[in-house]
C-alpha cells in the first residue's frame, strides 16, 4: 500500500480560506442559510468551515447541522459490513432555507443522493448546495456536480483519497492511498 | 458497528450484552428518526414482515407495526381469531403458507412457551419472538432496560424490584434476564402463590413485604395481575391484593428516596397502582411506550440486516 500527498496542511488552509470565501459571496450574511455536515466525516469540514467563518470573517448567525445518511442509502444488506449509524443533529428548521451540504469528498455522489432524501424529513429547503473539499472527477454514479469544490482529482477506482483532520487524525493533510 | 450474534430474537437469553448495546445504540438512532417532522426512513423498503397474532395485543402489535412502517417494509398482519388455525392448520403449515409469498421476517406472540424458538428450526425466516406464553417478551425487556438507561444514565448496578404476578409473566422473566446482563441487581416481589418456588437459583433476591422492596430499589416495574391466566386462586381477592402489593401515593411519598415506576401495560388503575401514581412524574410509563417503537426499529433493522440478498 503506498500513499501520496494531495494536500498538506499550508494547502488545506488556504483552501478552507477560500471556500469560506466563496460562501459569503454567495450567501451574505447567511441569514436565510444554514451549514449541514455529512456524517461521518464531512462534519469536520463543516466545523472548520463554519470556524472560519465565525472568527475570521466575522459572520454571526451561523447554523451548523449534522446530517447521518445511514438509513438512507441504497447499500443496505448489500455490502459485507454491517452498516454503521451516526448522530444527526439539526436544531433549526430547513423549511424554505438554503441548505450548504459539507462533505470531505465526493466520489459516486451516492451519498449526497441519500442526503437529499434524508434532509427532506426536517421540511422543505428552498435550495441545496454541494460544497467539497476534493471532487474525484470522472468516478459518478449519478448527475450530482458540487457548488463548491476545494481541489479536482483524478483517482482511479482502487486508488482511495483519505482526508485527515487535527481533530482527529493530528494533522489537517490529503493523502491518495494506492489499495 | 458490529452485528448481532443471532439471527433470530426469540428471547434475552439468547443475546450477550454487546448485542443489547449494540440494540440500544441503534435505538438511540430511531429514537431522533421518530422526533423528526416526517418519522420514516426507507431502509427496509425490501422486506416483507408478517406479524402473527395467536394472542390478543394492542399495544405490542400497534408498536411494532409502527416500527415497521417507519422502516418503509412491507406489512403483513395476522391474528388467529379470523384465521384458518381455527380449521386445525397447524403452526408450521400455517408460517409456511405466508412465507411462500415472501415474507422476511415473522414477529410472532403465541400462548405456547417455546413456540419461536420451534418455529426458527422449521422455516426460513427471521423470527422475533412477541411474547411467547409464560415464557419470554423480549421486546419489552429491551425497552424497559433502555427507558432506565435514558432515565438514570446507566443500566449497570441499579437495584431494580419487579413487583406482582412473577409466575406467569413472560415480562419478568426477560426482565431479569436482561437486567442481569447489563450489570443490574434484580429483585421480585409479589404474593407468595405467584413466585416460582426456585426463582431464586436465577440469582434474584426475593421479597413479600412491598416496603422494604421499594426502600431497596431504584426503579420499582409494576407488572399486571395477569386474570386471564390464572386458573385457580392465587390470593383471596383483588382488594387484598392491592392492600399488600398496589402502589399509593402515599406510600411513594414516605418512602426515603424518589424512585422509578414503571409499568409494561395495560394498567389496572387501582390495582397494582393507583392513578394518581401512573399519572406522577417518577412514572415513565409513557416513555416505556414511545421507546419501544424506537427499540423495535432497531432490532427490526439490525436482523433485516442480517437476511441475505
Amino acid at each position: 500500500m503506498s500513499q501520496k500527498v494531495l494536500l498538506n496542511e499550508k494547502e488545506v488552509n488556504i483552501i478552507l480560506h477560500r471556500l469560506a470565501c466563496q460562501l459569503i459571496e454567495k450567501h451574505n450574511d447567511f441569514s436565510n442559510t444554514v451549514l449541514i455536515g455529512l456524517q461521518p466525516r464531512g462534519v469536520y469540514l463543516a466545523d472548520r468551515i463554519a470556524k472560519i467563518l465565525r472568527e475570521d470573517y466575522k459572520v454571526e448567525n451561523i447554523q451548523l447541522g449534522y446530517l447521518d445518511i445511514t438509513f438512507f442509502r441504497d447499500d443496505f444488506r448489500r455490502g459485507e459490513k454491517p452498516l454503521e449509524a451516526n448522530k444527526t443533529k439539526i436544531n433549526f428548521l430547513v423549511e424554505d432555507k438554503n441548505i450548504v451540504f459539507i462533505d470531505d469528498v465526493l466520489y459516486t455522489g451516492r451519498s449526497i443522493r441519500a442526503a437529499l432524501t434524508a434532509i427532506q424529513s426536517f421540511g422543505r429547503p428552498n435550495e441545496i448546495e454541494l460544497l467539497t473539499l476534493i471532487d474525484r472527477r470522472f468516478s459518478r454514479h449519478l448527475p450530482i456536480q458540487p457548488n463548491y469544490r476545494g481541489r479536482q482529482v483524478d483517482v482511479i477506482n482502487n486508488e482511495k483519497v483519505r482526508v485527515n483532520w487535527k481533530e482527529k487524525d493530528s494533522e489537517d493533510s490529503v493523502y491518495l492511498i494506492e489499495r | 458497528m458490529s452485528e448481532l450474534s443471532v439471527n433470530h430474537l426469540l428471547g434475552i437469553k439468547y443475546l450477550n450484552e454487546k448485542d443489547i448495546q449494540l440494540i440500544f445504540e441503534t435505538a438511540d438512532h430511531f429514537k431522533e428518526v421518530i422526533n423528526r417532522p416526517i418519522k420514516k426512513v426507507p431502509s427496509l423498503r425490501d422486506i416483507t414482515i408478517a406479524n402473527l397474532f395467536f394472542e390478543n395485543s394492542t399495544r405490542t402489535k400497534l408498536s411494532f407495526e409502527l416500527a415497521e412502517k417507519r422502516l418503509s417494509a412491507d406489512v403483513l398482519n395476522f391474528s388467529s381469531a379470523q384465521s384458518s388455525v381455527k380449521k386445525g392448520e397447524t403452526l408450521i403449515d400455517t408460517v409456511n403458507n405466508i412465507l411462500s409469498m415472501k415474507v422476511d421476517m415473522v414477529v410472532m406472540r403465541h400462548p405456547n412457551p417455546g413456540a419461536g424458538v420451534f418455529l426458527s428450526k422449521h422455516v426460513n425466516a427471521s423470527i422475533v419472538n412477541a411474547g411467547d406464553g409464560a415464557h419470554e417478551h423480549p421486546t419489552q425487556a429491551l425497552l424497559d432496560s433502555y427507558s432506565i438507561r435514558e432515565r438514570l444514565g446507566d443500566v449497570a448496578g441499579k437495584k431494580v424490584v419487579i413487583v406482582g404476578d412473577i409466575l406467569h409473566s413472560r415480562v419478568a422473566l426477560s426482565n431479569i434476564f436482561a437486567l442481569q446482563l447489563q450489570g443490574a441487581e434484580v429483585m421480585v416481589c409479589g404474593p407468595k402463590t405467584l413466585i416460582p418456588r426456585y426463582i431464586h437459583e436465577l440469582g434474584v433476591k426475593v421479597e413479600t413485604d412491598l416496603r422494604k422492596a421499594l426502600n431497596w430499589c431504584d426503579v420499582a416495574n409494576m407488572l399486571r395481575v395477569q386474570n386471564e391466566r390464572m386458573d385457580i386462586s392465587y390470593f383471596p381477592s383483588t382488594r387484598e391484593y392491592t392492600q399488600q402489593f398496589g402502589v399509593n401515593k402515599e406510600l411513594l411519598n414516605s418512602l426515603d428516596k424518589e424512585i422509578i415506576i414503571m409499568h409494561p401495560g395495560p394498567i389496572n388503575r387501582g390495582v397494582e397502582i393507583t392513578s394518581d401514581v401512573a399519572d406522577s412524574k417518577q412514572a415513565i410509563i409513557l416513555d416505556q411506550v414511545q421507546n419501544g417503537v424506537a427499540v423495535r426499529m432497531a432490532v427490526i433493522y439490525l436482523l433485516a440486516s442480517k437476511i441475505k440478498q
